[in-house]
């Protein structure tokens, strides 16, 4: 009585159509449970862009804005902390920022819109942690006397220049991101949006 | 099939019994050939409580259970059930494949019982599937009072409030049990979080055991069948029955067309019906539990109200206890002596294609009675629906304390010694 | 054999219809008028407009996004400039400012969160919409209510006719009925704004984007429902064409 034998070809035929529609209604099945596992409405409005009023925010000083449960750092760099950026041109691992971890509008020297301000992730590219703020240059922070201001990362000691650009033999692979953003006004940023996605 | 994936099946059948469990469950599992419509509904339940502990999972990511207020003034458990229905991406209809599955788990487990009745399945040597099945029925019901409270809505909290006291109903150690499962002084946080541990992990663990059970039972003794006639009693020179056939493929393609039939049925109620007329999800829910207002007319869900008209028709006190306690007592005794079915019927004959007419008129009088008293459980009582109840109570429960009487005075017809196979 | 169990469901069928006779009692039904329920667009939208005007002044829809409304085709924009009138986000729950707490001291009932009413409303008397189709028309003076209006299908509302402006002021003749219910007789003694038609339509707007509000998903589950049939009527054909197949061998 093996099923084999008399696997007649319409039999063949009708198990393999059955089993074919079954299959793409099984998938089909799958669609909502899958779709429930991705971003609600509500965390779709949560992650939505928000305006950061940068007016007060005096040379040197840095602000962190929350924007999708992350933190997103704005750092109003003095014309000292951009000439350190050539500095240490050369002692970060990808000091023209080939790899896309910018929208196209700050893949420059100084990594931002506006040169002025920085606008930044405050993630390590590394396994997730928040760098510290080590903007001073010097041994102050206890960088070291040579230590040009930028950011370092406690998890795993990674450590980053004042453009968010990763030092060379770090953990880090890359630098730091650059989240898609936009000036509503001189001193009015919109973080989360730049109105080309 | 190839050597390899030969040599694999091989090593994994000297650690585990695969290939003998596929054979003594699938492909070797002989089935009576004349199964008709009602034997679906064995395969079906099986499938809708995979549709329930799989839309269950994935409710348990979204669903809180929680009963204090959000900032809006509304509960948050309720919140939560709204959040799934519109926020969530595909929650609405993960929601409503689950609350029409609870509908349709009762559906088809009544069929299949009735099946049971029908055919005398219960009959030995299958005490222990009824008994099994019976358990799993009652569990089944404790599963679908513990879910109704989770949305948090009017007929859930006060639904949940009439159950919960008639537990207090019980003399000496009624009020303080009540107390127990409440966890507060009214149906509250602490109820809804208990419910939802029970509902979640403990029911359903005990009943996927009981199914388990009631599975490996019916393939110890084999499958009854609409002549009632013993298959195994006729083998062929191999053994095997000569009125069985193998369960696979014949009753997976079978099954299949059951299956795909229920679906269809199913998605409409899912994608036309969701309420239900206002049976599947009842209006008053979508009102947010209020502990200060009872809704103008309560009624439980329509697959308890057979049992709620039977607790409702009592209204004389017994041996000085009073009319509420004897009504519990009659509701549970109800589901309960199901159970002593195998033992209550004492018909020579097994289906109800060779029993006599007394037991036929009986089956007949019982199904009536029983959706008499399903139909008055949702309305409210006046004395005349409680008098129609009281009846229907009575014939109900007549059909079985005098089935061991009538059923060995009726007439039966001989029973056949193969089955009828057209 | 088979026959005998058809009879028997047949006999039971019978008995069955009888079994309704027993719920005439059931109470006197209110007249509910049947509410035109529109999904177009544009009376959604319409009914939008009236929902943000009228209603939220007191009512919240707790669990509803304002940027939900694009699925009525309004943009983000649309509905930044016509319906939000504070400085919430577009994709903020439609809650409002009052206090469930307070509002409770001011009209001794919370104002209810309108997200689900024409769910909740829904009886054995009519939909959901029909009854809020008739209650939001049948508001009628009243000198004894604090607020100076009553309302039919509604005895005793403590909401005030939201909506006076429009419709203009009803009067009420009240007939006594020999078995102690009420007859109402409706009559406009001031006209509002709105002629009788365009109050009507006014109010079946409004009523319609109450039953979207209830169920935004309503008609893109039908339409899926439509597809998911058709496929599982192929299926079945498939499925039970198979079945027929291997049955064959089966004697």
């Amino acid at each position: 009585m093996s099923v084999d034998q008399k696997m007649d070809s319409s039999r063949r035929t009708l198990l393999f159509a059955t089993s074919a529609v079954g299959g793409v209604a099984a998938v089909a099945t799958a669609v909502p449970f899958v779709a429930s596992l991705s971003p609600s409405a509500r965390a779709r409005a949560a992650g939505a862009p928000v305006e950061a009023d940068i007016s007060k925010l005096a040379p040197g000083e840095l602000m962190t804005v929350e924007w999708r449960g992350k933190p997103v750092w704005v750092l109003r760099r003095t014309p000292e902390m951009l000439a350190s950026l050539e500095r240490t041109a050369d002692k970060v691992s990808d000091p023209e920022s080939a790899v896309p971890q910018q929208p196209p509008y700050a893949t420059n020297a100084h990594r931002s819109i506006n040169p002025e301000y920085m606008v930044m992730v405050g993630i390590c590219t590394h396994l997730g942690c928040s760098p510290s703020s080590k903007v001073a240059a010097g041994a102050e922070g206890g960088m070291g006397a040579d230590w040009a201001g930028g950011f370092f990362c406690p998890c795993h000691g990674s450590t980053f220049d004042l453009a968010g650009r990763v030092f060379k033999s770090m953990p880090a692979p890359t630098n730091l991101e650059v989240p898609p953003h936009k000036y509503l006004a001189d001193t009015m940023l919109l973080i989360g949006d730049d109105g080309k996605a | 099939m190839t050597t390899k994936s030969q040599a694999l099946v091989n090593w994994i059948d000297e650690r585990f019994p695969l290939t003998s469990s596929i054979k003594g469950h699938l492909t070797e599992y002989y089935a009576p050939k004349n199964f008709n419509f009602w034997y679906f509904f064995g395969s079906l339940a099986l499938l809708v409580l995979v549709i329930q502990i799989v839309t269950g999972i994935f409710l348990v990511m979204h669903y809180k259970p929680d009963g204090t207020l959000n900032s809006a003034g509304i509960p948050v458990a309720f919140a939560s059930v709204e959040y799934i229905m519109r926020e969530v991406p595909g929650g609405w209809l993960i929601r409503y494949l689950h609350s029409t599955g609870a509908s349709a788990f009762f559906v088809v487990v009544y069929l299949h019982m009735f099946r049971g009745l029908l055919y005398g399945s219960y009959r030995k040597p299958r005490e222990l599937i009824w008994i099994f099945g019976t358990l799993i029925f009652l569990v089944l019901m404790a599963e679908a009072f513990m879910g109704y409270l989770l949305p948090w809505g009017q007929m859930s909290f006060w639904g949940a409030q009439v159950i919960i006291n008639l537990f207090s109903a019980i003399p000496l150690i009624g009020p303080d049990l009540a107390l127990m499962i409440r966890g507060d002084y009214v149906i509250g946080d602490a109820t809804l979080n208990r419910f939802f541990a029970f509902h979640v992990i403990a029911v359903p663990l005990i009943l996927i055991g009981l199914v388990a059970a009631h599975i490996i039972a019916l393939h110890e003794v084999g499958s009854n069948n609409p002549d009632g006639v013993e298959i195994k009693k006729k083998k062929d020179a191999n053994g095997i029955p000569l009125d069985g056939i193998p369960f696979h493929p014949y009753y997976t393609v079978k099954d299949i067309v059951g299956v795909v039939g229920f679906l269809i049925l199913f998605s409409a109620v899912v994608f036309f019906w969701p309420e239900g007329g206002g049976y599947f999800l009842e209006y008053n829910n979508f009102i947010p539990a209020d502990p200060l207002t009872t809704p103008l007319h309560i009624a439980p869900v329509w697959y308890f109200t057979p049992f709620y008209s039977v607790l409702r028709a009592v209204t004389y006190p017994l041996f000085g206890i009073d009319a509420k306690f004897w009504g519990v007592v009659a509701m549970g005794a109800s589901v309960v002596i199901i159970a002593f079915l195998p033992w209550l019927d004492r018909s020579p004959a097994k289906s109800i294609r060779y029993k006599g007419p007394i037991f036929k008129a009986a089956l007949v009088v019982f199904i009536i009675s029983f959706f008499i008293l399903g139909y008055l459980g949702v309305l409210p009582p006046t004395p005349m629906r409680t008098l129609v109840a009281q009846i229907c109570s009575v014939l109900y429960f007549a059909f079985f304390l005098l089935m061991p009487w009538y059923s060995k005075l009726d007439k039966c017809k001989p029973e056949p010694d193969r089955v009828n196979f057209k | 054999m088979t026959m005998n169990v058809f009879k028997t469901l047949k006999r039971f069928a019978a008995v069955l219809l009888f079994v309704p006779s027993l719920a005439l009692a059931a109470g006197a039904a209110v007249h509910l008028d049947r509410a035109p329920v529109s999904t177009d667009p544009a009376a959604l939208q319409h009914g939008a407009k009236l929902f943000v005007n009228y209603c939220m002044g007191c009512h919240s829809a707790s669990f509803m996004r304002y940027n939900m409304m694009n699925s009525i085709g309004l943009t983000d924009q649309q509905i930044r400039d016509n319906l939000m009138f504070t400085g919430e986000r577009v994709g903020d729950l439609m809650k409002i400012s009052m206090r469930p707490s307070e509002s409770k001291v001011w009209f001794g009932k919370a104002p209810p969160d309108l997200t689900l009413i024409a769910r909740q409303r829904a009886s054995g008397d009519g939909s959901g919409a029909d009854w809020l189709y008739t209650y939001l028309r049948q508001f009628y003076r009243d000198d004894q209510r604090p607020t100076g209006w009553n309302n039919v299908v509604f005895a005793n509302v403590g909401m005030p006719h939201v909506l006076w402006e429009l419709q203009g002021e009803q009067v009420a003749k009240v007939t006594e009925n020999a078995d102690g219910t009420k007859s109402f007789e409706l009559s406009l003694a001031s006209p509002g704004t709105l002629s009788v038609e365009e109050f009507d339509k006014a109010v079946a707007d409004l009523v319609s984007y109450l039953v979207w509000l209830g169920e935004p998903v309503a008609e893109k589950r039908k339409t899926i429902g439509v597809f998911v049939l058709l496929f599982l009527a192929g299926l079945f054909v498939l499925s039970y064409a198979l079945k027929k197949n291997y049955w064959r061998d089966i004697h």
